[in-house]
């Protein structure tokens, strides 16, 4: 057997050869680091992205006319600059405004990831108030219910089919952009592959093992919006 | 005001190298992002058709690489084109963008030809139109309103996610702009040549936003609910 492997170039030789892979095989604490600074950095991004998100949303459907002229400023500088330069700037814009003060790259990573997504979260939420007539509110308000029972018990159930797809597929979005940490030296999984790649030129195994943890990661999120979805044309 | 115009970062705003540098940035990043998105649409929709096909290796085949592709980062897709693929930089940020893009835009292709109602295809077969004619006259047109929106948007993240190219070392705008920020030293000079990159892709991604989203609502009241 073992001389049958031996016979195969590319398994003993190449990117893929099967002593990089051992090397790989024998350095995963690194990688299961990396991950989860990854898990970190996405799951309180989420967070801060679902406040800033809702928040900003509630103030474009508004009916007043500055929170509304807000909103769409801050939803359309984040949508239209790409992160990397937003988290640049935060790197650069800390230690001018507060002179002095050490701030984790983490840090910068979950409010890069939060404050983008943010805005994407804030037209997903404005797209599901609005997608529920007026009319539903004056009804509920009309047979005695109060703003907050009308809210819990008619509006926010129907926004919630409307707005859960785009919101997990948002998820899924944000776990993989926090890859751009790696960046500026994040230690997340990008970076942990990445620099472990680097030092011994393991790239092809590496890179491998890397994806599929991203994969694993967002995987199981993809097959939760297609549910929904699916729900959500049914209902 | 003359305190102002003197200051650092009026200093570095009137320095011509600046925007000469801006400039050849530029040029990278509308090269790489064009490339990509010219190439992904060709992808994507040998891909999507694939997918709706619906045959039993070609659809499955095409289902695998989307639903891989769909759930990686693009900076891991750019890394793995330079250092494993071994390709320069300028294409490896190219190919790499359009891997991750051909699988966004499957999908989309796949969703319009998926939203005509299998009854519209039986009727046009049973009127005498052949598969051609049917897809000509009948199932691209409401397909394609639907498509356009959703394919012109990606244009604003294909130019977005150009920045990652950075990362192995492409002179697109994003990292023009870092090496030339790496000259000063005051924040508020290198918080400007930030804001001033920022503006330019803000200027063209808004500029196609905004045409996507005349689109999504002329189209939609043009034709009287059908794409719906």
């Amino acid at each position: 057997m073992s001389e049958i492997i031996a016979s195969i170039g590319f398994l003993q030789r190449g990117p893929f050869s099967i002593p990089r892979w051992e090397a790989v095989f024998s350095n995963m604490d690194v990688l299961w680091q990396g991950a989860l600074v990854t898990l970190l950095v996405a799951s309180l991004g989420l967070v801060m992205a679902l406040a800033l998100g809702t928040v900003i949303g509630v103030m474009s459907a508004s009916q007043w006319k500055l929170p509304r002229a807000l909103a769409r400023a801050y939803v359309e500088f984040y949508q239209n600059t790409p992160l990397l330069i937003q988290v640049f700037m935060l790197f650069n814009a800390i230690p001018l405004v507060f002179p002095g003060l050490f701030i984790p790259v983490i840090v910068i990573g979950i409010f890069g990831v939060g404050m983008y997504h943010g805005a994407y979260i804030a037209e997903v939420v404005r797209a599901g108030i609005q997608s529920i007539g007026r009319g539903q509110l004056e009804a509920a308000l009309s047979q005695g219910f109060t703003y907050v029972t009308a809210m819990r018990y008619i509006i926010i159930p129907q926004a919630m089919r409307i707005v859960l797809p785009p919101l997990t597929n948002q998820a899924v979005n944000l776990i993989k952009n926090t890859s751009v940490i790696a960046i500026i030296a994040g230690g997340d999984l990008m970076y942990a592959g990445d620099s472990f790649a680097g030092r011994y030129g393991h790239y092809g195994p590496t890179y491998v093992i890397v994806g599929l943890g991203y994969f694993l990661m967002c995987f199981p999120l993809a097959v939760l919006t297609r549910r929904l979805e699916e729900r959500t044309r049914a209902a | 005001m003359e305190a102002f115009m003197n200051s650092p970062v009026m200093e570095m705003l009137t320095d011509p190298v600046l925007y000469i540098g801006l400039g050849y940035g530029l040029l990278l990043t509308l090269q790489i992002a064009g490339l990509s998105i010219a190439l992904s649409f060709v992808f994507g929709t040998i891909i999507g058709s694939m997918r709706y096909t619906g045959l039993p290796v070609i659809s499955h085949v095409a289902t695998i690489y989307i639903e891989v592709i769909r759930n990686l980062p693009t900076l891991l897709l750019i890394l793995v084109s330079y250092f494993v693929l071994g390709l320069p930089a300028m294409w490896a940020a190219t190919i790499g963008l359009t891997i991750y893009t051909s699988a966004i835009i499957a999908e989309v292709i796949r969703g319009g030809l998926n939203s005509v109602p299998t009854g519209q295809w039986e009727a046009a077969r049973s009127q005498g139109f052949s598969f051609l004619q049917s897809m000509r006259y009948i199932v691209l047109p409401p397909a394609v309103v639907k498509m356009i929106p959703p394919i012109v948007s990606q244009f604003v993240t294909v130019i977005k996610d150009s920045s990652f190219a950075m990362a192995i070392g492409a002179y697109e705008l994003m990292f023009k702009g870092t090496i030339l920020a790496a000259k000063y030293w005051r924040p508020a000079q290198i918080i400007t040549i930030y804001l001033v990159i920022s503006l330019v892709y803000f200027v063209i991604n808004f500029a196609i936003s905004t045409v996507a989203r005349r689109l999504q609502t002329k189209m939609s009241v043009g034709r009287g609910g059908i794409g719906d």
